[in-house]
């Protein structure tokens, strides 16, 4: 019965030690401060609230992979700007600087590789890239990640964690939800596994579009997931939000998330699903 | 049409619909009187035509938005009645309700029977709030879902409607997951195996008209508009308030035009001069004989060229570096 064998990690209190600034973090939902190492090691989530950190694609890849599998595929594609779009900044501009800041390339990074020996095709979302906005770029490189996914016959992850759709490429963005979601069923139809992630936040186009379209759907707890944002909500019906409105906790109870797994437990659990789709009876 | 509300004016429209008043006091007043005004009737029926070329030829992104949102713009419900011999409402979704923002039903056009699917906007207050301004809730996708699946059964090609300023963002349309049904019929609707044609006859607000907009052929009216946020939306996001959304249209290029230089769009169904609302039956015939011509063009392609077709035409869009 090993599937109720969880690893977890032995939870240390952090030491309050005078550290000089940068060492220590503060905990953005319980105010905890936190030793920076001890944090990390604890894969970014509090140790006295369980407050899960927002943390980026490279993170989740060390995270969820097997030691050195991954590897990326489609690492330098671009955005190109077609609508040569301005607003206080031109988009190719803002592009650029996004590009050197965060040394990413784009707001979504896919890749090969094994996780718990399982091997899987995986799009990850990354929020620090222009909000994890989805453009022509993300819906291309995650389209050519399910293509890959149909023709090795390997089940497929997505990992979101995006604001939803990008302004500045206007409706080629919008055209990205059908591309992808017509993959999917694509990807449906020759019964490869597909499991969705929702991380903080999932929202708008992304959400409204493969985020939702799961085989199995799976939530850190938390976090924030919905269509349109709150502060469009709250202003439409002019009234306050209740409280755990569009979390993980309430989307589930509203029937649309399978699971909300800890980000302690994410790969095992994960591991165990793909061993159960794996499984030949 | 009663004629009071004939009255309602864009601004830039404004300066004819003041002159063509005047004509026609200056015709009542010639009348009545017996004053002899003819030469001077021909020459501002004149200066009205060329005012109206000047106006129209040149019309900017947000003139277009505009008049895509006109109140007096066919919708619709309005479509259905000129083009359709037969018509049957279906409701519901057979699991919440039937939203009234989406209709759907049994339609026959000339030797065409289909099934039409489409967002309905009020045109009074009373019947705006009926239909919920055309923003559609999670079972309005759900029902045009269920429907456009009794289409692919009974081999019935799908027309859909588009014409929403956006899908519903309210508390309950949340809990009973808008994103999801949205994203359900993307996947479904690009799988069904009979034609589906797209025509944004108004309004094409981002996921709001991607629920029904998922197809082998998208046909956009003149002036219609079609993005991933409304410029209003666009300006207070990025502008930081909404008074800037003629920019924000520019700058998203929201336009028919524009949709079809991306390579999204393939067809631009003309509209009389002036707007739809201008000459109802001239763009409703036209909306009539683009669909009937495309409809007739995908019925000879078999089903399964025709879905892969489709999942292919949707993974050309797009533009990018590698
Ligand atoms: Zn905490």
């Amino acid at each position: 019965m090993d599937w109720f064998k969880r690893k977890k990690e032995a939870l240390k209190p952090a030491e309050k030690k005078d550290i000089p600034d940068g060492l220590w973090v503060k905990c953005e939902s319980c105010g905890e401060v936190i030793y920076k190492k001890e944090l990390e090691k604890r894969m970014y989530v509090c140790p006295k609230c369980d407050y899960h950190f927002r943390i980026g694609s490279a993170d989740y890849i060390s995270i969820l992979f097997d030691d050195d599998s991954f590897e990326e595929f489609n690492q330098g594609m671009q955005a190109v700007d077609p609508l040569h779009f301005k607003d206080s900044k031109k988009y190719s501009e803002k592009y650029k600087a996004t590009v050197k800041k965060t040394k990413m390339n784009e707001a979504v990074v896919t890749g090969t590789g094994t996780i718990e020996s399982h091997p899987v095709v995986m799009a990850l979302m990354d929020f620090k890239f222009l909000g994890g906005s989805m453009g022509s770029v993300v819906g291309e490189k995650i389209s050519r990640a399910i293509d890959k996914a149909i023709e090795t016959n390997t089940p497929m992850i997505i990992l979101s964690s995006s604001g939803g759709a990008r302004m500045h490429e206007g409706i080629l963005s919008l055209m990205q939800m059908a591309k992808t979601s017509a993959k999917l069923a694509r990807l449906a139809n020759k019964k490869i596994p597909y499991i969705s992630i929702l991380t903080n936040p999932t929202t708008g186009g992304t959400t409204a579009s493969y985020a939702m379209l799961g085989d199995v759907q799976i939530a850190e707890p938390g976090a924030l997931i919905g269509f349109a944002g709150p502060r469009v909500i709250k202003q439409t019906i002019g009234q306050d939000l209740p409280p755990g409105f569009q979390r993980s906790e309430f989307v589930q109870e509203h029937g649309f998330l399978d699971l909300i797994v800890h980000r302690h437990e994410l790969k095992q659990r994960i591991g165990k699903l793909l061993e159960f789709f794996a499984h030949k009876n | 049409m009663p004629s009071k509300p004939q009255k309602i004016a864009l601004d830039f429209e404004k300066p004819i619909i003041d002159l063509e008043d005047k004509i026609k006091e200056m015709k009542e007043f010639a009348q009545s009187t017996g004053v002899e005004l003819t030469d001077d009737i021909k020459r501002l029926e004149k200066k009205s035509k060329q005012l109206r070329k000047e106006i129209f030829s040149n019309l900017n992104r947000w003139q277009r938005y505009q008049l895509a949102k006109h109140p007096l713009r066919p919708y619709m419900l309005d479509y259905v009645e000129g083009m359709c011999s037969y018509f049957e409402e279906l409701h519901g979704d057979r699991y919440f309700a039937d939203d009234k923002a989406i209709v759907s039903g049994f339609a026959q056009i000339d030797d065409i029977s289909l099934v039409i699917v489409g967002q309905q906007k009020g045109r009074d207050t009373k019947q705006k709030l009926f239909r919920n301004f055309g923003m559609s809730n999670p079972e309005g996708y759900r029902k045009a879902l269920r429907v456009m699946e009794m289409a692919a059964k009974f081999n019935k090609p799908i027309v859909t409607l588009i014409d929403t300023p956006g899908a519903y963002p309210g508390l309950g349309a949340e809990e009973r997951g808008q994103a999801q049904a949205i994203a359900y019929n993307m996947f479904k609707m690009s799988h069904l195996p009979v034609p589906i044609i797209n025509v944004v006859i108004g309004e094409g607000a981002s996921g709001g008209a991607l629920g029904i907009g998922v197809g082998d052929r998208i046909l956009m009216m003149e002036n219609s508009w079609y993005s991933v946020i409304s410029p209003e939306g666009c300006a207070a996001i990025l502008w930081r308030d909404a008074v800037h959304a003629p920019k924000a249209a520019e700058a998203m290029k929201v336009t028919a035009i524009d949709a079809k230089e991306l390579g999204v769009v393939d067809e631009i169904i003309p509209e009389p001069q002036g707007g739809a609302h201008l000459a109802k039956e001239v763009a409703i015939s036209n909306v009539k004989k683009a669909i009937l011509r495309n409809i007739k063009e995908l019925m000879k392609i078999p089903a399964d060229e025709l879905i892969d077709q489709r999942v292919e035409k949707y993974s050309k869009m797009g533009f990018w570096k590698e």
